[in-house]
């Protein structure tokens, strides 16, 4: 699968000048604006920036849940004007149904989005093996059954992780997903989606705060200004994949993190 | 240990009843209360034995017009409560009405409800109704409306229509809304068809305790409390034991936080 994507167009998302607005007249707030970029099909993106800054915004953005003001947004070469199907989403709050076990919770995009919502009823048996195998694959495979309040805070995460990927969407979208993790789940859930990503070549976006999350993680990170959000950096991790952690504690990698802190300015400590 | 469950859950409450009937037995015989101010709990229950007759046929009268007045309000509350949940400009719109509707005392309903449709039990089954769907509503639309903006983010970005987004996270995450509001609503409803009874009617419990009531009949004005008082749980606790069944997950989830 990743071998024929990134064969295709090499470029998925592409911005040119975007800004965006939420609200009308007198109270309306800027949120993004003039902000350019592009995402390679089978990239890995990180977006960092101070809190408030339009992070979460520019996921509405590029995921068609709100439009631009101004700018060209592209996704696939086509001019987006709603929802575009091909995203699966997970935050920092997992948001699983707490009716649903594991296993249902990852199989909801599937009753929703076509062509697996017709398929849904006559194959289920099939579906089912796959959300499984998906769940067996980030490390939840005695817990497939379990309802989501019998699941710890990282396999709640897993978990929606996987109900984000389920449909085998274009982009991933991750905001902030492991912001409410300990340090060690934390790291051990960088490693699962490392393992994913390079699986599966999906197109990620990471949201984060985490700097060493970022430059772990990422191809790309680009660092945003407060309000209104500018992309005032754009940074290339040049670290040579597969990452092991251990790669955190090199120089190569402390000094790129330092000089994203640098260009965060103000708020370091 | 399940021994025990069933000694306190059950035992303890059957001991205090029996209780208290044999604290009020001893108060009216050691006081001489006279049986038109407070008959002993015997003068009740052989009042009780005596009329078996008339106070079944009208608690079946009591029971139907609340249940026909619960039912209706159950079909109403949850279609408005969802219209309510499923629009902004609807919940904004109909909310204040209901509030304001709400806060008027029912009783002073039931004299214009006769007045349209004549003594009877229609105006008892449509106080019953009117004094309970309001919880419905509100319950229902507050637990469609509290949906996670960003749960619905993830089913709009997978193309999900509002239906979608209603069946799949908006109504099931209302049901132990739903559920919990209907215990409150058959205790309003009975309130509503025994008031109403009270004030117009020519059946049922209340009516039954108001000619009690005229006639000093005092035995049969408190057998008929009674028999309210053992309808009012019984339906209380058929509608919670409903709530438990059908709503396992909200209260499973509530036991492990
Ligand atoms: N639904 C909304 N309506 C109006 N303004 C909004 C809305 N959502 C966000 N904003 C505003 O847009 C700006 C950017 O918000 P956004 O949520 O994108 O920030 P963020 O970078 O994700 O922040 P954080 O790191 O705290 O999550 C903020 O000033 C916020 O007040
Ligand atoms: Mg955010």
């Amino acid at each position: 699968m990743a071998a024929n994507a990134s064969s295709a167009s090499p470029t998925l998302v592409r911005l040119e000048g975007v800004s965006m607005v939420y609200g009308r007249g007198a109270g309306a707030v800027r949120a993004i604006e003039d902000v350019s970029l592009t995402i390679a099909r089978g990239e890995f993106i990180a977006v960092v920036g101070p809190s408030g800054c339009g992070k979460s915004s520019l996921m509405k953005l590029i995921s068609g849940l709100h439009p631009p003001a101004a700018g060209r947004l592209e996704v696939e070469g086509e001019p987006v004007r709603g929802p575009i199907k091909s995203v699966g989403m997970a935050f920092q709050n997992s948001n699983l149904l707490p009716w649903r076990t594991a296993l249902e919770n990852v199989l909801l995009p599937l009753e929703i989005v076509e062509p697996h919502r017709s398929r849904m009823r006559r194959e289920r048996a099939r579906y089912r093996e796959r959300a499984q195998r998906l769940l067996e694959s980030v490390g939840l495979a005695g817990f497939t059954d379990k309802y989501p309040w019998e699941l710890s805070g990282g396999m709640q995460q897993r978990t929606s992780i996987c109900r984000a990927l389920v449909h085998e969407p274009e982009i991933l979208m991750l905001d902030e997903p492991f912001g409410a993790l300990d340090a060690f789940t934390r790291e051990e859930l960088w490693c699962a989606l490392r393992d994913l990503q390079a699986e599966r070549g999906v197109t990620v976006m990471l949201v984060t705060h985490d700097l060493r999350e970022a430059v772990f993680l990422a191809d790309t990170v680009y660092v945003m200004s407060s309000r209104p959000g500018r992309i005032v950096m754009r940074c290339e991790v040049g670290l040579p994949r597969p990452r092991d952690l251990e790669v955190t504690y090199t120089p190569q990698f402390q000094e790129i993190v330092h000089e994203l802190r640098r260009r965060i300015g103000l708020r370091q400590h | 240990m399940d021994r025990r469950e069933f000694a306190i859950k059950v035992g303890s409450p059957a001991a205090f009843v029996v209780a208290m009937f044999a604290l009020w037995e001893l108060v009216c015989r050691a006081l001489a209360v006279p049986i038109t101010v407070l008959p002993a709990p015997s003068d009740v229950f052989a009042a009780l034995w005596q009329y078996r007759a008339p106070i079944a046929a009208n608690a079946v009268v009591t029971l139907w017009t609340t249940l026909a007045g619960f039912l209706i309000a159950t079909v109403f509350g949850l279609a408005l409560g969802i219209a309510v949940g499923w629009h902004r400009a609807l919940y904004a719109g109909v909310y204040p009405v209901l509030v304001g509707f709400n806060s008027i005392p029912k009783v002073a309903v039931v004299p214009v409800l006769i007045l349209w449709f004549g003594i009877g039990e229609v105006p008892a089954v449509l106080t019953a109704f009117l004094i309970s769907f309001f919880p419905i509503v509100v319950n229902v639309a507050t637990g469609l409306a509290t949906t996670e903006p960003e749960l619905e983010d993830v089913l709009r970005a997978l193309g999900a229509s509002k239906l979608d987004v209603m069946r799949k996270v908006g109504i099931p995450r209302s049901l132990p809304y739903f559920f919990g509001s209907l215990k409150v609503a058959i205790t309003l409803a009975f309130v509503g068809a025994v008031v109403s009874e009270t004030v117009g009617a020519n059946r049922g419990i209340g009516k039954l305790m108001l000619d009690a009531q005229a006639a000093f009949q005092v035995p049969i004005v408190f057998a008929g409390l009674l028999v309210l008082a053992v309808l009012g749980i019984a339906l209380y606790a058929v509608t919670a034991g409903i709530e438990a069944r059908f709503t396992r997950w909200a209260f499973r989830g509530q036991a492990a936080h």
